[in-house]
């Protein structure tokens, strides 16, 4: 597979059959360019969260070949994952913040695993968490903040590598409709600021508002894809 | 693996803040070692002291034979040559009288030379003795007799008594045998047994953890990132464990030894806590790292597979 400079993400007939016989994925083959923002959409079960989990190398691909950020990551050794999800920034419904360690030291964990020097993760640490509003939050623990607080805490952790892209797998299903639009906002900032995005996500307020990039799975197949796209499902 | 000072300051620091941040889950370790290394380390000096006591003993299985007070030299050199034909004898020493008396005020201790004050080389009331060593302990009853009928060849009846512990030196010389033996094969199955009771704990408080472990491994953290504060907090727990159990078992034997001390007729000597503080802080402090670090690393090899 040919891969082209600007494709940060590259699946091509890509089939995933898990061991119990479920059929996740079934053919998909997409490109996804460096700096786009992208939604990911379809009933539950359809292959959404398979599709993501492909990319961040949860999961090994049955059939096909995936390259994300220049890796080809279907034949990855799995020695050599850690060093490929060091350019992906992860983010989940549920947070998955370390518990009793604070905001802080959850967004300095990313760093120190790359062996980023004392000094330097101090400087970069406080000026993500700047980024996403929560500087002076800094020293809390997971549990003594919101959702909405978490959420940006995680985003934090994700971004302060400058990943090329971030996988986001229902960043706001736990939020209510406000704090989920704030989200969305330091998302598109992010966006903006040259990281490419791929979100799954069932909220269609925000997919029809926004006007993103959209990719419809329904059966372990891509049944829509356009630009400027909207959710296109009644729930 | 390349790690530089810097990371391997940081799981330094990460290893002893986890202690920390666990709370309660390190405190149950830490409790599980030091529960385990003190039944163990009793066991251990409980070993110890019968050892000694078992070597004391086997040196002590001896005849005592006392000598009439007019026994000369000559009737002495002859018993000694009759004695010394008996093939189950392996050795016969000369204790004189004179020898005898200061040996006997040298067991007193500190009080002896008061309370045998007036006793010198003309007022003497210990007899010449020859003690008797046999080859085989078993024999000594034996032999004994065998003694004791000397005196019917002599008109002199040179032989005042025969002693040699009638029974009590024997099944004494039995027990601490056996309790040897025993006491071994405890020491070695409970240090199985803590093993298993600490990994357990140990195994506990990764489960708890597998979800950090996944999240860990999710931002990119290598196996030997996420391993090497556990291994270090292992070995903290387990070194600290070990400590405790240490400090708390010199203390109380120092309490058993200094009340035994005090009491001569108990005949229970115990070793000074000088001669094995060393040995016991040692073993036990190595033995608990040793469990620390195995339990936290085997435990979590299998979630690292995440």
């Amino acid at each position: 597979m040919e891969l082209g400079r600007d494709n940060v993400i590259e699946m091509q007939d890509v089939w995933k059959t898990y061991k119990n016989g479920t059929n996740a994925l079934q053919g998909v083959t997409v490109k996804i360019d460096r700096n786009e923002f992208v939604y990911v959409v379809g009933p539950s079960g359809a292959g959404k969260s398979t599709f993501m989990k492909l990319i961040y190398r949860e999961e090994v691909p049955t059939k096909g070949q995936i390259s994300v950020n220049g890796f080809n990551i279907g034949k990855l050794k799995p020695r050599k994952i850690p060093y490929v999800r060091r350019n992906i920034g992860v983010i989940f419904q549920d947070f998955r913040l370390l518990p009793r360690m604070t905001a802080y030291e959850n967004v300095a964990f990313a760093m120190e695993v790359i062996e980023t020097p004392k000094k330097v993760i101090k400087k970069r640490v406080m000026e993500v968490l700047d980024l996403v509003g929560l500087k002076n939050k800094a020293g809390r623990e997971p549990d003594q903040l919101s959702g909405g607080e978490q959420q940006r805490i995680a985003i934090a952790r994700a971004i302060v590598n400058n990943p090329a892209v971030i996988i986001a797998d229902e960043p706001t299903g736990n939020l209510d409709p406000e704090t989920s639009w704030g989200i969305m906002q330091l998302l598109d900032e992010i966006n903006f600021r040259g990281t490419t995005i791929v979100m799954a996500t069932h909220n269609k307020d925000i997919v029809n508002k926004m006007r993103k990039r959209v990719i419809a799975i329904e059966q372990g197949n891509i049944v829509r894809d356009q630009l400027r796209g909207e959710y296109g499902y009644e729930f | 693996m390349d790690m530089s000072f810097n990371t391997f300051l940081r799981h330094l620091r990460e290893g002893c803040k986890n202690i920390f941040r666990n709370g309660w889950m390190s405190i149950a370790s830490i409790t599980s070692i030091v529960v385990s290394l003190f039944v163990l380390g009793v066991f251990v000096l409980l070993v110890v002291n019968v050892n000694q006591l078992a070597d004391e003993v086997d040196s002590q299985v001896e005849i005592k034979v006392y000598l009439n007070l007019e026994v000369n030299e000559q009737m002495r050199g002859k018993m000694e040559t009759e004695i010394g034909l008996m093939p189950e004898v392996s050795k016969i020493t000369f204790i004189s009288k004179e020898q005898g008396l200061k040996e006997f005020s040298e067991s007193l201790g500190a009080d002896g030379k008061a309370l045998l004050e007036g006793f010198d080389k003309d007022h003497n009331p210990l007899p010449d003795t020859l003690s008797v060593e046999v080859v085989e302990a078993t024999t000594v009853a034996h032999v004994a007799d065998k003694i004791s009928a000397l005196n019917e060849s002599h008109p002199e009846k040179p032989i005042m008594k025969v002693k040699y512990g009638e029974g009590a030196v024997e099944k004494l010389f039995k027990i601490t045998r056996a309790v040897r033996n025993i006491g071994f094969i405890f020491v070695v199955g409970l240090g199985i047994m803590s093993m298993f009771l600490i990994s357990n704990t140990i195994r506990v408080t990764i489960l708890a953890r597998r979800r950090e472990i996944g999240i860990m491994k999710l931002v990119g953290a290598t196996n030997y990132f996420i391993r090497w504060p556990f291994f270090i907090e292992g070995a903290l727990i387990g070194g600290i464990g070990s400590l405790t159990t240490v400090g708390l078992l010199l203390f109380g034997y120092d309490q058993l030894f200094k009340a035994f001390s005090g009491d001569i007729t108990l005949g229970i000597v115990l070793l000074p806590l000088s001669d094995i503080w060393m040995f016991l802080s040692a073993l036990l402090l190595a033995i608990g790292i040793l469990i620390g670090i195995w339990g936290s690393t085997v435990s979590i090899r299998k979630f690292l597979k995440v």
